[in-house]
């Protein structure tokens, strides 16, 4: 269970984002939509220990969230992995904390999640978008965390790439983790993935819409309950006027 | 042919190429001195310019047998290196501790950093006077002068690379709570390797040069000395021996220094690495 209370993150005299309250812990997938600028980044580095809080709680489980820590992990848009190590140092980056062979036993769990286990030795360099981007979820499911954020972790893959991707990413994740937060900008995306999604819009950011996505998974983005879901984000957004024009 | 043995024999097809590539390479690299030292030679034995002025390209060689083979050029030669290896490893040393608590470290950058940059705009031989003066004429003062000149691109390249490292890297670090000594070997030092690298090339290519001039300044052996042994007794071969020498040192470092380069950055993603 996660929950925010009052969030506010100001730099300097500019608001970026709140004062904002969201709690949520029944549903596996909570997406975050809203167009760009609007301050969902900011709450996704405001959760992940990146940047401080300028007002507000935050807790996970009970536990005050203050800063980085182990039991929440980060995907982020770029697969943002160090070039000089290997795939299997990548994925372990994190669990330095841990003997040798913890840890490595771990990696090699994480890199079977994601098909790349014959990869464990190869450079960065020798992977392809989708595989880099897999690693990086890799990275952030080694340690099993409680809450996993996600900040639009498929915009820089190819199309095609992409739709895979989102379609196997709840098999990949599992159930062992219990809560995602799904940042993205793309509404299918968000509604492919998310049992809840709500919308921002701003700066400074603040919840516009909260929605329950009560479709069964997986979905059909062709299907008439996607697409009435997916107008009623859209209109929230841009206004039934502007969509028809 | 079981797909393995065909694949072994792939390779090794494939390093034959390289190695004729290779070979082409030096080939087409050596058209050039060839052409030059034929020159040289051919205007030598033709009189028209006296051997006082321009030796024959033999002569030459024929004093650095004679060097060799009196075990003179050895003697010389290891107190050039003995002098040019410890001032740069005293230089680099101090550059690299500097240059990464500079880079990583914003207030202690605008304490030191300015000052470094104002030094940096004395020219390295105005100091020599000075250490001759503090460390005596013997071999300490060459040392510092040479540890001072490779001290300044082995900083300004350190810092630059750890103070240029990618932020988002560094959120990597973060959100996996690396810090301090942890952040510092696993993400500011890789990443900054790259310009490490140019600066520890920049400073090789310096420390001999700077030798030279500390040798020919008082000196009672190196090869800078033997350089000035030459001029003195009107022995234009010897000096263009020791001048041979010289740029022999100065490349077999630098293909020292951008081997080890190659290999530690293999890593890198780039056009043409470690050309």
């Amino acid at each position: 269970m996660f929950s925010a209370k009052s969030l506010v993150k100001s730099f300097d005299a500019f608001r970026a984002l709140g004062p904002l309250s969201f709690s949520f812990g029944t549903e596996h997938v909570l997406g975050v939509v809203g167009p760009s600028g609007c301050g969902k980044s900011t709450l996704l580095r405001l959760i992940a220990g990146l940047e401080a809080i300028t007002w507000g709680t935050m807790e996970l489980d009970g536990d005050p969230v203050t800063g980085a820590r182990s039991d929440i992990a980060v995907v982020f848009q770029e697969p943002r992995l160090l070039p000089w190590a290997s795939v299997r140092d990548n994925v372990g980056l994190g669990l330095w904390h841990l003997p040798r062979a913890q840890r490595q036993e771990a990696v090699d769990a994480a890199l079977r999640r994601v098909n790349l286990f014959d990869f464990a030795d190869a450079l960065p360099k020798q992977l392809s978008g989708g595989m880099a981007q897999r690693v990086g979820i890799a990275r952030a499911l080694v340690a099993k965390p409680r809450l996993l954020l996600l900040d639009e972790p498929f915009a820089a893959l190819d199309p095609l790439t992409r739709v895979k991707m989102q379609d196997h990413l709840l098999d990949i994740v599992g159930d062992e983790v219990p809560n995602v937060l799904l940042i993205t900008h793309d509404i299918e995306e968000a509604l492919v993935l998310s049992d809840r999604i709500i919308v921002l819009d701003g700066p400074p950011a603040r919840i516009v819409r909260d929605i329950a996505i009560d479709l069964p998974k997986p979905r059909h983005r062709t299907g008439a309950p996607f697409q009435a879901h997916k107008a009623e984000i859209l209109e929230t957004l841009f206004g039934a006027a502007d969509l028809a024009a | 042919m079981s797909d393995q043995a065909i694949a072994i024999d792939k390779r090794s097809g494939q390093f034959n190429g390289a190695l004729l590539e290779r070979l082409r390479r030096l080939g087409i690299a050596l058209i050039l001195p060839a052409s030059i030292i034929a020159a040289w030679h051919l205007t030598a034995v033709s009189g028209r310019v006296p051997a006082y002025l321009l030796p024959q390209p033999l002569e030459v060689l024929n004093w650095l047998v004679r060097l060799v083979s009196t075990g003179e050029l050895q003697r010389h030669l290891s107190t050039s290196i003995a002098r040019a290896g410890i001032g740069f490893a005293l230089g680099v040393s101090a550059a690299t501790v500097l240059g990464v608590l500079t880079g990583y470290l914003l207030g202690w950058r605008r304490v030191v950093d300015p000052t470094i940059h104002a030094l940096r705009t004395i020219p390295g031989l105005a100091w020599s006077p000075m250490f001759i003066l503090w460390f005596g004429i013997g071999e300490s003062s060459k040392y510092a002068l040479i540890a001072l000149v490779t001290f300044f691109p082995v900083y300004l390249n350190t810092m630059a690379g750890v103070a240029g490292v990618d932020r988002k890297l560094i959120e990597v670090g973060r959100v996996n709570r690396l810090s301090g000594l942890r952040m510092m070997t696993r993400i500011l030092l890789p990443a900054s390797l790259p310009s490490y690298f140019v600066g520890l090339r920049q400073s090789m290519g310096i420390a001999w040069i700077v030798l030279v001039a500390a040798e020919l300044m008082g000196a009672s052996s190196g090869i800078g000395f033997l350089l000035l042994d030459g001029q003195m007794t009107g022995r234009p071969a010897l000096v263009m021996a020791c001048m041979i020498i010289f740029a022999l040192c100065g490349k077999i470092t630098d293909i020292a220094i951008s081997t080890i380069a190659r290999h530690v950055l293999a890593w890198q993603d780039t056009l043409h690495t470690g050309e």
